[in-house]
């Protein structure tokens, strides 16, 4: 058996071809503008414009992106272990728990730098619990973790409405939401760093969370290539066999990675909670688990490609949310269609135009191009 | 007396909120079998309801929106076949895609067009499928026992209804009894066999994923067209994904697959009748508690704790000739 | 001479830049039964699958019974008479026998009156050609070699008046083997054309009217089975004369290393595949255990390895005893010095994904010397890996390299680099040289000599007979998941022969 496909230059894999993909991808989301009767080259100038426009607009874009580096390197993580990860929704929404709890009990008492690391470990251990269940019925008794992490986010929903409606509600508060957090559960902002560049921020949610999801990123980085767990998990989703054969627990390690994984997207409720609204609200994570799965596929898995997948899409909410203002047929919902087009060209058909981009690489370079990837076995 | 007008009366809702289920379940039936799984199913039932509603309200004619509601459920499934068959990319990553696609588009399509929210116009009775009355419903109706029964529970529903009961014993034939239900079970579990017996396991694979796009559109017309007058943003509600799961239950078989359906509808109606009304012993219950327990219990039954699930065993993997 | 059933001219195929067909010209007269022969990757079954259409060949022409035919999909070649018999059984496993007989040839769309049909037909294939079969036995509770017969069935149901059979006996019994070829006779004489794959000279030697050798991709030579000798085929296969003794000196066995006593296992379908097996491997001698694929060696070695639970015996590894339930992991057991070079590299032995220098740790990455904290210490990998590269003269000598990237041979050296350069007490070895290269052969079979010169316990399981009697200094063989004789390394191929046919099988109870 030979690699079912020739190989390419490294920058070609991993850069011209995701982005032929994404271009693809936003030429058929065109289209579905034109369908709505829009001119698709002024709501893309509207979009730029107002994700990047002003400093305004690039805090929001960035407060975005951090929910979704979050998201997108929980399903990265999963799917260097050869699992999907559809459950980054539910975790981020019951990873709430976990930042209300501390916040709720702690506001003011300790001042926020005390508040936020007890934070991330609250949301952090509420989101792995919630990837934990999946992961262990994964490992033990084989139920397949696309369709249980799926059920923990109906799950996940019915929890949280109660708990916010029936629980944690204020008494004699109609809006089923906790309080609003005191000082000690708000986080310092990140505007001066926009404003360093001269560009003034009236107010933004862009919030230190940002800088958090970086080290994430960077941890996830040393974690996956570096380690010897990261290793472990490479080697399990590669090849689940040669990871028996080399001793490496195939319970433990799925457990393990869907446990980093859940953190990680439990960790994503930090964002809007603690550094923006300050309580938690119903539907507070508003699809971002989704779009985690379309910022990993974009980005191949690897934080260097997540972090600016991320940034695109936190540029499509924000740029999306001017769009439905300037051109009212166009709602957000858009963006529920670039994440679903990016999806299907990133993810389902990324090898849609290799063969012709082999071919291309064969004419210009006969003799780099097209070579066999193994040699010597079958024929 | 009353108990047992509640019962027919629970039974009655059940049957009406399998339905769609069913057809979800049925539809994914024949892709799953011929080895392509979809989780896609949510997304194609959504756009069939969309397109169903939409055209019914335009062309004022419940049948014009079936038709197009499985043209566009249909045309979904060629994506999903395009990706995981000819393009042999990820199923999983496929489905999550065309889910996304088909929640976003019927919200966009249906405001730019009808500008109601998301909603399409409210349909008039004929753009709607009505109830069907069964011979002598309201004959027997007084009788006690069998007469609600009969003229409750089995009379007086949608076309779509009975359509619905009737792919059950239908995919078992086309399954078994005929040559393209055996080459499409065939294909599912060894694709090489069936390439080397000259068979195109491309095209057999594409008849399948058209076979659930067509079950997935008559799902989102009887959701558009005979549940309700019209349809409403996201009204799939995870519908697609209780199908897939009760699908698994079923072990990929038409007749099991029927009776997880109706546990499933049964669960459904349950919490509607109950909602927020105290229950003997343990009072009251939150109506969360009921919308959830469906999700628990797929996933306590996909725990397996009741038998193993094996799914067709060339499923998920794309067919590649092997040198 | 007879009229040709087959006849290709210039036909050439790649795959990328491996030609594995070049100009390949061949003429298989009706009515005989014509061996095609040559080693692993000489391009037999690219041929084939090109005569059946399942690829296209790049140029070239073929002509059945004289006719000129374009073959562009097995059903081009079903139509033209030609049935194959593929080396992979392609049945669907949870079928009847019936279901799969049938399968693309049903008649119309409804099943009942094609299966009514297909059951008389089936009933005087198996009259005129002595095939029993049970129609309605489900494929995958049948031993392999009724599976066979019903490719066969198959391939006759649909008028098939060539067979082709791509190594039919690789997974047969001696006895089962020489039922195959009773039938194929049977089928000669009926007047069809049998076309016969393998890389097994006797086999050739025994049944075939004409042979034809080929070699990496060509086709060398044909001839006229009574006209050649084993000799010749065999010179003509490999290009030069074989050499089947490697040069070794003396065994000077030490002490037990590895025991084991009364073993069981069963494989995942629960099928005991492993039946109360004992034997012995000392320090200084290379045991071998012989017997066709299927017999329960792949269950023995990786239920040795801590791979595979066993249901019932023990196993001693130095003196002390291994938990065989599940409690050991490969991990413990390397950790105690046992070094394990599995049957299937590509998925098992190596992640064909990873860079050669994190394969050259696979099994050992938890090792402190490789570890800085939770660190892997990539500097140490990299340049232990690159030493052994060298050392083992893997090609190219570069560490940083994807794996999937070598070749065959080269992938093989990987992973003995790695397990022989741990200075393990045992190692046990599944087929070591399966899809690699002459030169690499001969590398391998001097480093196994090597180990156990140095006082290495060696178990060397292979299917491939001359490389278990030219390496081991004794041969156990295996049939029916039995040890059934042990024999010295001067054994003849026919005595071998025959315990692997279980003919001898008596002797296993002394």
């Amino acid at each position: 058996m030979s690699a079912p496909y020739a190989k390419l230059p490294g920058w070609a894999d991993y850069g011209l071809i995701p982005v032929i993909n994404l271009l693809v991808a936003f030429l058929v989301a065109g289209l579905v503008v034109m369908l709505v009767g829009e001119n698709p080259l002024r709501a893309a100038g509207i979009l730029v414009e107002g994700a990047f426009g002003r400093g305004q607009s690039i805090a929001y874009t960035l407060y975005y992106a951090t929910s979704f580096i979050f998201t997108g390197l929980a399903v990265a993580v999963a799917f260097h272990c050869g699992l999907f990860n559809i459950g980054g929704e539910g975790q981020a929404y019951i990873g709430g728990i976990g930042v209300a709890i501390v916040c709720l009990s702690l506001d003011g008492v300790f001042p926020w730098w005390i508040n936020f690391p007890l934070a991330i470990l609250g949301a952090g251990a509420v989101g792995a619990f919630w990837a934990f269940i999946p992961g262990i019925l994964q490992a033990k008794r084989g139920s397949h973790i696309v369709i249980t992490t799926i059920m923990f986010n109906f799950i996940a929903a019915s929890v949280m409405v109660y708990l916010l409606v029936d629980v944690i509600k204020p008494a004699g508060s109609m809006a089923p939401q906790t309080r609003t957090f005191l000082e000690g559960g708000q986080l310092p902002k990140l505007n001066w760093l926009i404003e360093m560049f001269g560009l003034p921020i009236r107010s933004s949610p862009f919030n230190i969370t940002f800088l958090l999801a970086l080290v994430c990123a960077w941890l996830v980085w040393l974690l996956i290539w570096r380690t010897k767990l990261g290793y472990e998990i490479r080697t399990q989703g590669h090849s689940p066999k040669a990871a028996r054969y080399a001793g490496i627990g195939e319970a433990r390690i799925i457990v393990i990675t869907m446990i980093i994984s859940g953190a990680l997207a439990g960790m994503m409720a930090l964002n809007p909670i603690m550094g923006d609204q300050h309580r938690v609200q119903l539907d507070f994570v508003t699809g971002a688990g989704f779009v985690g799965i379309a910022v990993a596929l974009m980005g191949r898995s690897h934080p260097v490609g997540i972090i600016p997948a991320a940034i695109l899409f936190g540029a499509l909410y924000q740029g999306g949310a001017e769009l439905s203002f300037e051109i009212p047929t166009i709602s957000r919902d858009m963006i529920v269609i670039i994440q679903g087009l990016v999806i299907l060209f990133a993810g389902a058909l990324e090898h849609m135009f290799r063969p012709q981009i082999q071919t291309l690489f064969a004419t210009l370079r006969p003799r780099s191009a097209g070579v066999e990837a193994t040699s010597g076995e079958g024929a | 007396m009353e108990f047992f007008t509640t019962i027919v009366q629970i039974l009655d809702s059940t049957v009406r909120l399998s339905v769609p289920l069913l057809l979800a379940c049925l539809a994914g039936l024949y892709s799953e079998r011929s080895g392509i799984f979809d989780i896609g199913l949510e997304g194609k039932m959504l756009a069939g309801a969309f397109a169903a509603g939409a055209a019914a309200a335009v062309m004022g004619s419940a049948w014009a929106g079936l038709a197009m509601a499985v043209l566009i459920s249909v045309g979904l499934a060629l994506v999903h076949g395009f990706a995981s068959i000819t393009h042999r990319g990820n199923q999983i990553v496929s489905g999550v895609a065309i889910n996304f696609i088909a929640a976003g588009s019927t919200i966009i399509l249906g405001q730019a067009w009808f500008s109601q929210g998301g909603r399409t116009p409210s349909l008039s009775a004929e753009g709607r499928f009505g109830a069907v009355n069964l011979p002598f419903a309201d004959a027997v109706a007084d009788v006690p026992i069998v007469g609600p029964i009969y003229s409750e529970l089995l009379s007086g529903h949608s076309l779509l209804v009975y359509f619905a009961f009737a792919m059950v014993p239908f995919t078992w034939w086309v399954l078994f009894r005929t040559r393209f239900g055996l080459r499409l079970r065939a294909v599912g579990e060894n694709p090489a066999a069936v390439d080397t017996a000259g068979i195109s396991v491309t095209w057999l694979r594409y008849r399948a994923v058209i076979c659930t796009g067509i079950l997935c559109g008559f799902a989102g017309a009887y959701l558009a067209l005979a549940m309700n007058a019209g349809f409403v943003k996201d009204m799939t509600a995870g519908r697609g994904f209780i199908a897939l799961a009760a699908l698994i239950f079923a072990k990929w078989r038409p007749v099991p697959a029927m009776m997880a359906c109706l546990l499933f509808g049964f669960l459904d109606a349950a919490a509607i009748r109950l909602g927020g009304s105290p229950l003997p012993l343990v009072g009251r219950v939150p109506v969360q508690f009921f919308q959830a327990l469906p999700y628990v219990l797929t996933v306590v039954l996909l725990a397996g704790f009741i038998g193993k699930a094996i799914p067709p065993r060339a499923g998920g993997q794309p067919y590649v000739k092997e040198r | 001479m007879a009229e040709a059933a087959i006849e290709l001219v210039g036909i050439n195929k790649s795959f990328g830049a491996v030609r594995a067909n070049r100009n390949i010209d061949l003429n298989i007269p009706k009515g005989t039964i014509h061996g095609i022969i040559g080693e692993n990757g000489a391009g037999k079954s690219t041929l084939m699958s090109i005569l059946y259409g399942f690829y296209q060949a790049d140029s070239g022409s073929i002509s059945v019974d004289g006719k000129p035919t374009t073959i562009h999909t097995p059903n081009d070649a079903i139509a033209a008479g030609i049935g194959m018999v593929h080396q992979h059984f392609m049945l669907v496993e949870n079928f009847t026998v019936l279901e799969n007989i049938i399968l693309g040839a049903e008649g119309e769309a409804l099943l009942g009156s094609s299966i009514a049909k297909a059951r008389s037909e089936l009933e005087r294939l198996e009259r005129d050609y002595g095939l029993e079969v049970d129609p309605d036995a489900i494929i995958e509770e049948l031993p392999v070699g009724l599976q066979q017969r019903v490719e066969i069935l198959k391939a006759l149901y649909r008028g098939a008046d060539i067979l082709i059979l791509d190594e039919p006996t690789g997974v047969l019994t001696p006895a089962e083997a020489d039922h195959l070829f009773r039938i194929l006779a049977q089928l000669k004489e009926e007047g069809k054309t049998v076309v016969l794959i393998t890389h097994k000279l006797r086999e050739i030697m025994a049944i075939t009217d004409n042979v034809s050798v080929m070699r990496q991709g060509e086709m060398v030579a044909t001839r006229k089975t009574a006209e050649t000798t084993v000799e010749e085929l065999a010179e003509l296969m490999v290009g030069r004369r074989v050499l089947l003794r490697v040069e070794k000196g003396e065994a000077k066995p030490g002490d037990f290393k590895l025991s084991v006593k009364g073993l069981t296992v069963k494989d995942s379908r629960g099928v005991t595949m492993v039946k109360d097996v004992s034997f012995d491997v000392r320090a200084g001698e290379i045991v071998g255990i012989a017997g066709v694929a299927g017999n329960g060696q792949s269950e023995l070695l990786e239920t040795i390895a801590g791979i595979r639970t066993a249901e019932a015996g023990k196993v001693t590894l130095l003196g002390e005893e291994i938990d065989v339930s599940g409690a050991t992991d490969p991990g413990d057991l390397r950790d105690r010095g046992l070094a394990h070079v599995p049957e299937d590299r590509h998925h098992v032995g190596l992640v064909l994904q990873f860079e050669e220098n994190e394969n050259s740790v696979l099994g050992y990455h938890d090792e402190p010397q490789y570890l800085k904290g939770p660190f892997l210490d990539r500097e140490k990998i990299v340049a232990e890996a690159g030493e052994n590269m060298k050392k083992y003269d893997i090609r190219p000598a570069n560490p940083m390299l994807k794996t999937a990237n070598f070749s065959g041979g080269n992938q093989q050296k990987i992973v003995l680099a790695r397990e022989m350069e741990q200075d393990p007490e045992v190692l046990i070895v599944g087929q070591p040289t399966r899809g690699v290269d002459v030169g690499a052969i001969e590398f391998i079979h001097k480093r196994l000599i090597d180990m156990r010169d140095q006082g290495k316990a060696v178990l060397l399981i292979s299917v491939e007979l001359d490389e278990v009697r030219s390496l081991s200094d004794r041969i156990l063989v295996m049939f029916d998941g039995r040890i059934v004789g042990e024999r010295g390394p001067d054994a003849t191929e026919g005595e071998l022969g025959l315990l692997m046919a279980g003919v001898e099988s008596k002797e296993a109870a002394e």
